[in-house]
């Protein structure tokens, strides 16, 4: 119901509409990658194909193929996947790990904040990109250790906003009222102060979907990405560097396709803080 | 510019005034058909309940509605001039010169990164192209008319170092320098203290005699404008309903709405089981909401089916001139006979003693890391915040705690709900001490036995949880219910018993008005049928009508539970009206108790002779003792020697009073006084209030 009601807003705001569109679009081509495709993803054809050379076995390369022959189209839509499972799974072992530091941090003040905030603060004085190489060097790549890797290094973040926002609710006097009936910290934690932040949470979730979705693709053209030949937006734009002057479709188009996700799940996100901003 | 107008020349004319806010929504029409007239040297008092439209004819006349307010009726002028028709220069050389407005908040109408010196002195460097010298001049002088001290050392402050009573007198202060003819005041004391209020309220009242400034002076608290004003609107639902002089409209109210009002307030000459409040039924309507024909009929105990549903009321003379009303049935109604249904009630019976509260303190501590606090060994400092508190409550009694802000009365709330524990004394509760027993080791029966009703309705509750499953929730907590379907069933119980329709169970917070929210906060806290409730005050941020229906519903439910009500307040007006028994604070301590009658009646703790005397009253048969206390609560931190009040007392002895800590002297009734002032002395004050005529109850 809520829901529905939510969604009923965000339609008055054609930016939020605009991003809904873009998600949605993507995660049909997620879901119906084995028919929209039209070629396997990891079949090897016709090497160098331009955009829109047909095949001798019938067909057309409508975005061309790579050094290796494979179909550029189906594999951007195949590895939509890639991005559309990590990256939400991702961000919410983020949030998971986040909320409940920042929750912590925030209500129980004193040592526990002391603690979690400083170990927050050591995490996020690492550059990104040198915390993503050092964790996926150390744990290997794969899908799971993607995972891992942004949720360890958007944690702290998350915690910083979490805490923020506990430390007004808490002065709340529903939250008075609970302590006042002897509830326990977990319980006005989880039901007295997180649903009544979940306004600005949801909000920078999807902000940070969009970044999430940059990291995977980062983590892809450097290689510590989901291993070889599984289809993959960021690898498809390291596999082709060499060759991108003189076949710039090979990059171009799996460029394309991680920007359009990007700006989706920014477009949505500013429709959601239209909205949260009218209530 | 300033030169003297004729008398007879209205400063400020609204004629036939109608202002709507344009929204998503459509035109909303948030001021109708208002008319207004203030002469040069008067005070027209503009009383009415939030979102009655009463600060939109102000910023109206200041030409500040907003982006989305228009003026789309009537006119609006000054001095003969028409202001709706002056440019955006012509309007600035305005505001600046001749018309300017105070503001609720005085923190929030001052520049927190400049210095108060500064911030006076653009007033003449801009309008008056006064040099740097004169500008100084200008505003020490205006700091000294407005009865600040040290204006030396106020000019150098920033906001934050100055209390909030001596802010709004710098906000009027720079209201005053361009010399205004035309002062609107929006609720300028609402955020203050009593005390501190009495002050503002002199000082506008010696303002308008020593510059004969006119003045709009817009307030929700009828006794304000009875002792600030000479003539009052009154505005219901974006309409003015009544408009006269004060005696007249305070005498012999013509309107229902104002009728009702009345009977919605306490006096601080009266109590609750003599003259029991009685609520306006139903509620404000919303702006497109508004019933056709009278806007206050659906809630008017005088309506007519088919004359006040019908058409447009128009404002109209009664037969005081002077007075005008909009209600058509104005001489019809026979005052005299209408005995609106005040439900006489019986004192409820005081029954043995529930909690005994013994020389408890509450201290905190404060932390100083600064080197010169290290080397002079003052490291560690207390903050007391309770101190030697004792008392003892009964089943049934009412017992209110009174106490203007800092005076450590919600500090005591949290050590009784165990929020924080006592620093030393004891606390008993039902025959356990509980003072350091934090809530979470109590048992659930102490708990449940023991609840709270909070001030503010619209953080009491989560706002992300239905009515109903909050109140389940505190029933199954208690062990009210054991299954969900009696909690259920008890829930709506609950529900009807704080006069809220059964379907509210299924809304959320947001969809309630604050009185509706603050009576799901009664029905949370009775849900554990408590021995004990503590009301942090539970009506302050409501408006007249909803808080009186607010505090009778408190009361009520106290009765029928035999409860006994602890009720923190700082508006002695109610806690005449509702206590059996009074408890004054000041600076963490009890400086009188007693039954209500000891309280208002001499011998006076001189600090609760100058509580009582800043109340405002709104009846004009009762005349007042004007005390006007200097100077500002001292610092917790850094509380006098001597006794607490010493800093500010109108009786202060001498030295003793500054070095000594005075004694606790008790009568043999139990009335107690913390002064060094004997008691007969004491006695020997008049009462605060006196009655002019033969005493009468009021309306």
């Amino acid at each position: 119901m809520r829901a529905l009601k939510s969604f009923a807003l965000l339609r008055e705001s054609w930016v939020g509409m605009a991003g809904v569109f873009i998600v949605a679009f993507w995660i049909v081509m997620a879901i119906f990658a084995p028919w929209i495709a039209p070629f396997d993803p990891l079949e090897l054809m016709q090497p160098f194909a331009k955009p829109g050379v047909e095949w001798k076995g019938g067909g057309t390369f409508w975005l061309g193929t790579d050094s290796l022959g494979r179909d550029i189209l189906s594999r951007i839509i195949w590895g939509s996947r890639t991005v559309l499972i990590y990256a939400p799974l991702a961000t919410i072992c983020a949030y998971t790990v986040g909320i409940m530091m920042g929750l912590v941090a925030g209500y129980r003040l004193g040592w526990w904040d002391t603690i979690l905030s400083r170990i927050s603060d050591i995490v996020l004085s690492f550059p990104v990109l040198v915390l993503y190489v050092i964790v996926i060097a150390t744990i290997g790549a794969s899908g799971i250790n993607i995972v891992i890797a942004i949720t360890f290094a958007s944690a702290p973040g998350i915690m910083r906003i979490v805490r923020g926002l506990t430390l007004d609710l808490r002065n709340r006097d529903y939250v008075a009222a609970a302590q006042t009936r002897g509830e326990s910290d977990w319980f006005i934690m989880l039901v007295e102060i997180l649903p009544n932040a979940r306004g600005p949470l949801i909000v920078d979730a999807c902000l940070r979907l969009g970044y999430v979705v940059i990291t995977i693709g980062i983590l892809g053209f450097l290689g510590l990405g989901l291993p070889p030949p599984d289809p993959d937006w960021g690898g498809m734009v390291n596999e082709s560097r060499s060759l991108a002057m003189a076949f710039p479709h090979m990059a171009v188009f799996p460029c394309i396709a991680i920007s359009s996700l990007i700006l989706g799940f920014n477009l949505l996100a500013d429709g959601l803080r239209e909205i949260s901003l009218r209530d | 510019m300033n030169e003297t107008p004729s008398p007879d020349v209205p400063l400020l004319e609204c004629k036939d005034l109608s202002i709507s806010y344009f929204t998503r929504a459509g035109e909303i029409p948030a001021v109708i058909d208002f008319n207004l007239t203030v002469h040069p040297g008067e005070a027209v008092g503009l009383v009415g309940e939030s979102g009655c439209g009463k600060t939109t004819v102000a910023m109206a006349v200041m030409r500040y509605l907003g982006g989305n307010g228009k003026i789309v009726g009537g006119s609006i002028t000054y001095r003969g001039r028409d202001l709706l028709s002056l440019g955006a220069e012509e309007l600035r050389r305005l505001r600046g010169n001749e018309i300017a407005m105070i503001y609720q908040e005085p923190m929030a109408s001052l520049n927190p990164s400049m210095t108060i010196g500064r911030q006076l002195m653009e007033v003449p460097l801009y309008h008056d192209n006064a040099s740097k010298r004169e500008a100084k001049d200008k505003a020490l002088s205006i700091l000294d008319a407005v009865h600040l001290p040290d204006p030396a050392r106020i000019m150098a402050a920033y906001p934050h170092q100055i209390s909030g009573g001596q802010q709004q007198r710098v906000i009027i202060a720079m209201a005053l320098l361009s010399n205004p003819q035309l002062l609107l005041l929006d609720e300028p004391t609402t955020a203050l203290d009593v005390t501190v209020e009495a002050g503002i309220i002199e000082l506008v009242a010696e303002i308008g005699e020593k510059f004969g400034t006119g003045m709009l002076y817009i307030s929700h608290n009828l006794g304000l404008i009875r002792e600030t004003c000479d003539r009052i609107v009154v505005m219901y639902s974006g309409e003015a309903v009544e408009s006269g002089t004060i005696n007249q409209v305070f005498d012999e109210p013509c309107h229902p709405y104002t009728h009702g009002l009345f009977n919605c307030i306490a006096l601080p000459t009266t109590d609750k089981n003599a003259r029991p409040l009685v609520p306006i039924r139903g509620q404000l309507p919303l702006p497109h909401e508004r019933p056709e024909g009278c806007n206050f009929g659906p809630r008017c105990d005088f309506f007519e089916a088919g004359r006040c549903d019908q058409g447009f009321v128009p404002m109209r003379e009664t037969d005081v001139p002077g007075q005008t009303a909009r209600c058509l049935r104005w001489n019809e109604i026979d005052w005299a006979e209408h005995a609106p249904d005040r439900v006489q009630s019986i004192p409820t019976e005081v029954g043995e003693e529930v909690l005994r509260i013994d020389s408890l303190s509450k201290y905190y501590e404060v932390h100083d890391r600064s080197l010169s606090a290290l080397i002079s060994g003052k490291a560690v400092r207390h903050v007391k915040a309770n101190e030697d508190l004792s008392f003892v409550a009964h089943e049934g009694e009412t017992i209110a705690i009174v106490g203007e802000s800092g005076c450590g009365k919600s500090t005591f709330a949290k050590v009784l709900m165990g929020l924080e524990t006592a620093t030393s004394g004891t606390l008993d509760f039902e025959g356990d001490d509980i003072s350091e027993t934090e809530v979470g080791d109590r048992s659930a029966k102490q708990i449940g036995a023991l609840q709270m009703v909070f001030q503010n309705p619209f953080d009491t509750l989560n706002p992300s949880q239905t009515i109903g499953s909050q109140i389940v929730r505190v029933l199954r907590r208690f062990g009210q219910a054991d299954s969900k379907g009696e909690a259920q069933i008890m829930m709506l119980k609950l529900l009807d018993t704080v006069k809220l329709p059964r379907d509210f169970a299924l809304r959320r917070p947001r969809q309630l008005s604050g009185g509706q929210k603050q009576r799901v906060g009664i029905a949370r806290a009775f849900a554990g049928e408590p021995a004990t409730v503590i009301a942090d005050e539970p009506v302050s941020a409501l408006d007249v009508s909803v808080a009186a229906a607010v505090t009778e519903l408190l009361l009520d439910i106290q009765r029928r539970n035999n409860s006994t009500l602890l009720f923190i307040s700082h508006d002695l007006s109610i806690v005449r009206y509702l206590a059996d028994r009074v408890i004054v604070m000041y600076l963490g301590q009890i400086m009188e108790q007693g039954t209500t009658d000891e309280i208002f009646n001499p011998p006076y703790n001189p600090y609760t002779e100058a509580l009582l005397s800043a109340v405002p009253v709104a009846d004009t048969n009762v005349e007042k003792r004007r005390i006007i206390l200097e100077g500002n609560v001292p610092s917790p931190l850094d509380p006098p020697a001597g006794c607490p009040f010493s800093t500010r007392c109108q009786h202060r002895l001498g030295e003793i009073c500054d070095t000594t800590p005075p004694p606790r002297q008790e009568t043999e009734s139990g009335h107690s006084i913390l002064c060094h002032i004997p008691l007969d002395e004491l006695a020997k004050a008049d009462p605060v209030f006196s009655f002019k005529d033969t005493p009468q109850a009021a309306a």
